[in-house]
């Protein structure tokens, strides 16, 4: 009786895990099936899911694009103060890494924390962009839960929710979305100012719908004021939770949006890099997570005026939820969003 | 690629995806897709045009480190290998943004605040 050979891949936690080519396929189908199920996108071709195996059964360490098909990084995170100054970091992900473009930001990360720092901030990227090449851009992440209490101003939405005070959540919601948009647009002028050549909103909708509507709503009112500015716009999940749940951008209601729809407003809004997310399942192999990731964002890619960068990182687009991540789930994560959805960067 | 991902992970992408930055013409593509919001064969081909080269090309180091000097576009800039009357960083980024034809806000920035304009 011939016994199929074992290959070492991974799960969605970061272990190795040994499967058979057939098993490794099965996943691959069902990580389709899972994405059809939940937003009713199209299932992956018998090709593609061919395609993904001979990625996912590779027993190669290391493997990547075709030379030519190379892709843009937006190497998001690369000057938050990792080994050196921020603008050390910055010079050495430029010459040491060849990012193809960078961003400053603060470890935080979060634009309430940011707003309080803003003229530092702004004098760090003015003296930044006296010494690289490469485009830079600064990067928050909206995080409107900071604007509720104890941390910020406004009633706490989640404390209010479950004492059914329904009215009261949407009225803090809707109040820490114009304080949000407000600081938005105030980081992106003081950033304007200093030289920078766009803006970054990272894991936008972390808090649902009205974290969603604020990025929207700061990135028009951006790019009208500043038409020669980037503005970067990646999703913190794969869905837009329904915080608030009756909110809505030109007629659509935000909550329960899939990337598709989301890329549709992000550019609308006037956005000129969309970064779609989709989360990973730590108890599925990598195969069936990458199905899954490829099935739900390839509905983007036909309509998309704008550069798609998905996000690649730690515990999202098929890269594992750990925390120092290994090369060979890496590189399998960006050949596959690559070669079958021709992204146009990570 | 997603902000607080840690290290390691950066290189991973880079080896196996990336056009390499200024190594090659990554930070030129880039910055069509950021500042114009163009989509990476748009983007590509306009920066092969405006260098002359192809779209192939773009992401050859031995290719672009030629292109890079003979423009002024900067390079990796390293002790060992001094190029000190090359332009680079700020100065690069002068030449980038009129070769591409497209402005450059920190150049922009630059030329009213040391009375250029």
């Amino acid at each position: 009786m011939n016994e199929e050979t074992r290959l070492p891949t991974r799960m969605g936690d970061g272990t190795f895990v040994c499967l058979t080519r057939s098993e490794i396929r099965a996943d691959l189908v069902a990580g389709s099936e899972a994405a059809t199920k939940r937003a009713k996108v199209p299932l992956l071709g018998d090709d593609e899911i061919d395609h993904l195996l001979e990625i996912y059964a590779s027993p190669v360490r290391f493997i990547g694009v075709d030379v030519g098909e190379e892709i843009v990084l937006s190497c998001d995170g690369t000057g938050m103060k990792t080994h050196a100054t921020r603008i050390q970091d910055l010079q050495s992900y430029e010459q040491w890494m060849g990012a193809d473009l960078l961003e400053l930001c603060v470890g935080d990360y979060s634009l309430k924390v940011v707003r309080t720092i803003l003229a530092y901030e702004a004098q760090y990227m003015h003296d930044a962009q006296l010494c690289t090449i490469a485009p830079l851009q600064y990067g928050v992440m909206p995080n409107l839960g900071l604007y509720s209490k104890p941390d910020g101003p406004c009633d706490n939405w989640n404390e209010l929710l479950p004492l059914g005070k329904i009215a009261e959540a949407r009225a803090a919601e809707e109040e820490a979305v114009e304080m949000a948009v407000a600081d938005m647009v105030k980081l992106a002028d003081s950033q304007w100012e200093a030289g920078a050549d766009a803006i970054d909103w990272d894991t936008t909708g972390a808090s649902g719908d009205p974290e969603f509507l604020a990025a929207l709503r700061a990135t028009k009112i951006i790019r009208e004021k500043y038409p020669d500015m980037g503005v970067e716009l990646g999703m913190a999940g794969e869905f837009v939770l329904g915080m608030h749940g009756e909110l809505e951008w030109g007629g659509k209601r935000l909550a329960g949006l899939w990337p598709k729809d989301q890329l549709l407003l992000a550019q609308e809004a006037g956005a000129t890099m969309f970064g779609p997310v989709v989360n990973v399942n730590t108890g599925k192999s990598l195969a069936w997570n990458m199905a899954r990731a490829i099935a739900l964002i390839k509905p983007c890619m036909d309509v998309a005026t704008i550069p798609v960068h998905p996000n690649a990182g730690m515990g999202v687009g098929g890269v594992p939820m750990f925390v120092h991540l290994p090369s060979d789930a890496v590189c399998r994560a960006a050949k596959s969003f690559v070669e079958l959805l021709h992204v146009d960067g990570l | 690629m997603g902000s607080g991902d840690p290290h390691g992970m950066h290189n991973a992408h880079a080896q196996a995806a990336s056009i390499g930055g200024i190594r090659a013409a990554g930070d030129l593509v880039a910055r069509m897709q950021m500042t114009r919001g163009m989509r990476l064969k748009e983007a590509k081909q306009s920066v092969a045009g405006r260098l002359g080269v192809t779209p192939f090309d773009l992401s050859d180091p031995v290719v672009m480190t030629d292109v890079r000097n003979e423009l002024g576009f900067g390079r990796i800039h390293s002790y060992a290998i001094s190029q000190p009357a090359q332009a680079n960083f700020i100065e690069a980024k002068f030449n980038i943004s009129r070769v591409l034809d497209i402005p450059i806000n920190c150049v922009e920035k630059f030329k009213d605040r040391a009375g250029l304009a």
